[in-house]
């Protein structure tokens, strides 16, 4: 039972890990702030959410899961809402996304 | 399993190390902001994979409980605080 528990465990970890560094790479990769916020927000937020399944896994039915499944529901709503504020701060501030068309229409 | 735990927490604090590239070099006081965003909520998770290397989860999971509380509040705080018409505060190394 624990050999199933400890499979389990590192499966979610490892892959919690390639999500996380898939959104560190588009958060110094891609050319503008909203493209940014949108690889960092959606990616970092499957990630954590799949490291922290993985510890809830591996400790079983007791208090500290319960506060680990908390953590977990709390990241699953402050993360993008986070996120959300800082694009909508941005946009209210007056800062425009970069399209390919902007540059034709300047171009024509 | 104490091991992969520990591989884990080293192997994402070099990817923490990421975003901070962004932080320093972001053209926009928004995008230093996401990268500190984003160097924030990995730091949760390396919080509790440093609980599980130390063996004492009980005690970390709260400071991890208030570190999310406080990170998301300060989050909101700073994007009220940006979003206002004046655009001067907005390339911070304009004058270079």
């Amino acid at each position: 039972m624990t050999e199933i528990s400890n499979i389990l465990t590192i499966f979610f970890v490892v892959a919690g890990i390639f999500f996380l560094l898939i959104g560190s790479i588009g958060t110094i990769r891609l050319p503008d702030f909203y493209s940014r916020t949108h690889a960092t927000s959606k990616s970092d937020t499957l990630g954590m959410l799949l490291i922290i399944t993985g510890l809830i896994i591996f400790e079983g039915f007791n208090i500290n899961s319960g506060k680990l499944f908390l953590i977990l529901l709390f990241i699953l709503l402050a993360n993008p809402i986070g996120a959300h504020a800082l694009a909508r701060a941005a946009m209210n501030s007056g800062l425009l996304p970069s399209f390919k068309d902007n540059n034709k229409k300047e171009d024509g | 399993m104490e091991s992969f735990f520990l591989y884990s927490a080293v192997i994402l604090t070099a990817i923490i190390a990421v975003p901070a590239y962004r932080v320093i070099k972001g053209p926009t006081v928004f995008d230093r902001l996401v990268g500190t965003n984003a160097i924030a909520t990995k730091t949760i998770v390396l919080i509790c994979l440093i609980g599980y290397v130390f063996d004492r989860i009980g005690m970390f999971v709260d400071i991890t409980l208030a570190y999310a509380v406080l990170g998301f509040v300060g989050s909101l705080t700073i994007a009220k605080y940006f979003s206002s018409e004046n655009t001067n505060f907005r390339y911070d190394d304009r004058d270079q």
